[in-house]
C-alpha cells in the first residue's frame, strides 16, 4: 500500500517509522528543510522537503497513485487542505487529516475528508470517563466516526423532565435506547417519563449532537 | 448589509473602511490588536481580537445571517479554512477567499468558493504594463466554478503541473 505522510511533526515521525516498520511504501513531505533532512538522516530518502499543500508537490509525490494521505501538520486549516487537494485532484480513495478543535470535525467530515483523528477528543474523553465535564459522555464512536454513543444525564434543568419520548423532538438519526435508574438498566418504551437523575443512553449522527444535548440537557449547560 | 472580514491586513482593513463608509455594518476580526491600526479614522464598524477560523468565533459575531465574508489572512490555508466555515456552516451568500497559490485558488473556486489571486493580478498587470498582452480574467475575483460535491462526492478535475 502507497501512503503518503503530510507533516513530520512528532506525530507524523512516529507514523513514518511504525509505517515502514510494517513494511508499507511510503514518502513523508515535510516542508521544512531542516527537519526534512533530520528524519531522512535517520529513515532515508523517502523524506522530501516539500509543501504538502501544494498540488505541484503532491503530484511530484505520487498523490494519483497514493491509496492514503495522511495529513499530520500542527495546523487544521494545512491538513484540511492537503486532505481536500487530495481527494478532489489526485482522487486519493482514503484521506486521514488530524484535527485540533474539535468543532472542525464535522465540517473536515462534510468537505470530504474520511477520517479524522482528533487528539483533543481523543483526551477528552478520557478525562470524560471520570468526571462528566459536559453532560454528554462520550461511549464509543461508530461508523468511522459518523454515529457518536452518547450518555447523557437528566439534571434539574433539562427540558425532558415529565415528558415522554415521543413528546421529546428529536432530529433524525438520533435514537434513544436504554435508560440506567437506579443503577438498573431498562428499554425505553413510549410510555417513559423521564426523571431527574436518569441516564439515558444514545446513538446519534454526530452533527445531531447539539440538538440532542438541547433537549435532553437544556440551553443551560455547556455544549459538548 | 452585514459584512463580515477576516484579517485586518492592509486589504482587509481598506476594504473594510470603503464598505463601512457606504454604511455597510462590518464587523472585521484579526488575532492582533496592532492590525486595527489600519483601520482608517473614524471606522463605524465593529473590530473584534479574535481567531477568525473558530467556528464559535464566527458564530459569537454573528456570522449566522451575514451577508458577505472576505477572508484576507496572510494565509492561504487559513482563508481557504475560514471561507469554507463561512458558505458549508452558516451559508452566507457570499464569500470570498484570498488565495495567492494560483493553483490552489483555481482548485477552491472549483469546490464553490470565489477566490482572489495576487500572485495572477501581479504578474499580469506587470506583464501588461511593459507591453504583452493581457488576461482580463486574473485580474478579477475569480467566481466559484462549481460547487462542493459533498462528504462522498468528486468534483471534475482540471489538471496539475
Amino acid at each position: 500500500m502507497y501512503v503518503i505522510v503530510v507533516g513530520g511533526g512528532k506525530v507524523g515521525y512516529y507514523l513514518t517509522k511504525e509505517l515502514l516498520a510494517a513494511g508499507h511504501e511510503l514518502v513523508l513531505l515535510e516542508k521544512d528543510r531542516g527537519r526534512a533532512r533530520q528524519i531522512a538522516d535517520e529513515v532515508g530518502s523517502i523524506v522530501l522537503a516539500r509543501d504538502g499543500c501544494e498540488g505541484q508537490h503532491l503530484a511530484e509525490a505520487g498523490a494519483n497513485r497514493a491509496s492514503i494521505v495522511a495529513a499530520v501538520t500542527g495546523d487544521d486549516e494545512d491538513n484540511l487542505v492537503v486532505c481536500q487537494m487530495a481527494k478532489h485532484h489526485f482522487d486519493v480513495p482514503r484521506t486521514i487529516a488530524r484535527v485540533n478543535n474539535p468543532r472542525n470535525e464535522s465540517l473536515f467530515r462534510h468537505l470530504g475528508v474520511d477520517e479524522i483523528i482528533s487528539p483533543t477528543r481523543m483526551a477528552l474523553a478520557a478525562i470524560e470517563q471520570d468526571i462528566p465535564v459536559h453532560e454528554l459522555l462520550h461511549l464509543a464512536q461508530l461508523e468511522g466516526g459518523e454515529l457518536q454513543l452518547l450518555e447523557a444525564q437528566i439534571g434539574d434543568d433539562s427540558p425532558a423532565i415529565g415528558r415522554r419520548p415521543t413528546d421529546i423532538d428529536l432530529p433524525d438519526g438520533c435514537s434513544l435506547f436504554v435508560l440506567i435508574r437506579d443503577d438498573q438498566a431498562q428499554a425505553i418504551r413510549p410510555d417513559t417519563v423521564f426523571r431527574v437523575g436518569d441516564k439515558v443512553l444514545a446513538i446519534t449522527r454526530t452533527e445531531c449532537e447539539i440538538d440532542l444535548h438541547r433537549q435532553l440537557i437544556g440551553s443551560g449547560g455547556s455544549e459538548g | 448589509m452585514r459584512t463580515i472580514i477576516i484579517g485586518c491586513g492592509r486589504v482587509g482593513a481598506g476594504l473594510a473602511g470603503r464598505l463601512a463608509a457606504t454604511g455597510d455594518q462590518v464587523t472585521v476580526i484579526d488575532v492582533r490588536t496592532e492590525a486595527f491600526d489600519r483601520l482608517p479614522e473614524g471606522f463605524a464598524g465593529d473590530a473584534v481580537r479574535a481567531d477568525g477560523t473558530d467556528e464559535d468565533v464566527l458564530r459569537r459575531i454573528g456570522a449566522e445571517g451575514a451577508d458577505r465574508f472576505f477572508a484576507l489572512t496572510e494565509g492561504d490555508n487559513r482563508n481557504i479554512l475560514a471561507a469554507q466555515l463561512a458558505a458549508e456552516t452558516f451559508a452566507i451568500p457570499t464569500v470570498v477567499a484570498k488565495v495567492n497559490d494560483p493553483v490552489r485558488a483555481r482548485a477552491y473556486s472549483a469546490l464553490g468558493i470565489a477566490t482572489v489571486c495576487r500572485t495572477d493580478m501581479l504578474v499580469e498587470s506587470l506583464a501588461a504594463f511593459v507591453g504583452l498582452d493581457m488576461d482580463d480574467s486574473t485580474m478579477q475575483v475569480m467566481a466559484p466554478t462549481g460547487h462542493h460535491p459533498g462528504p462522498h462526492g468528486r468534483v471534475e478535475r482540471e489538471g496539475i503541473a
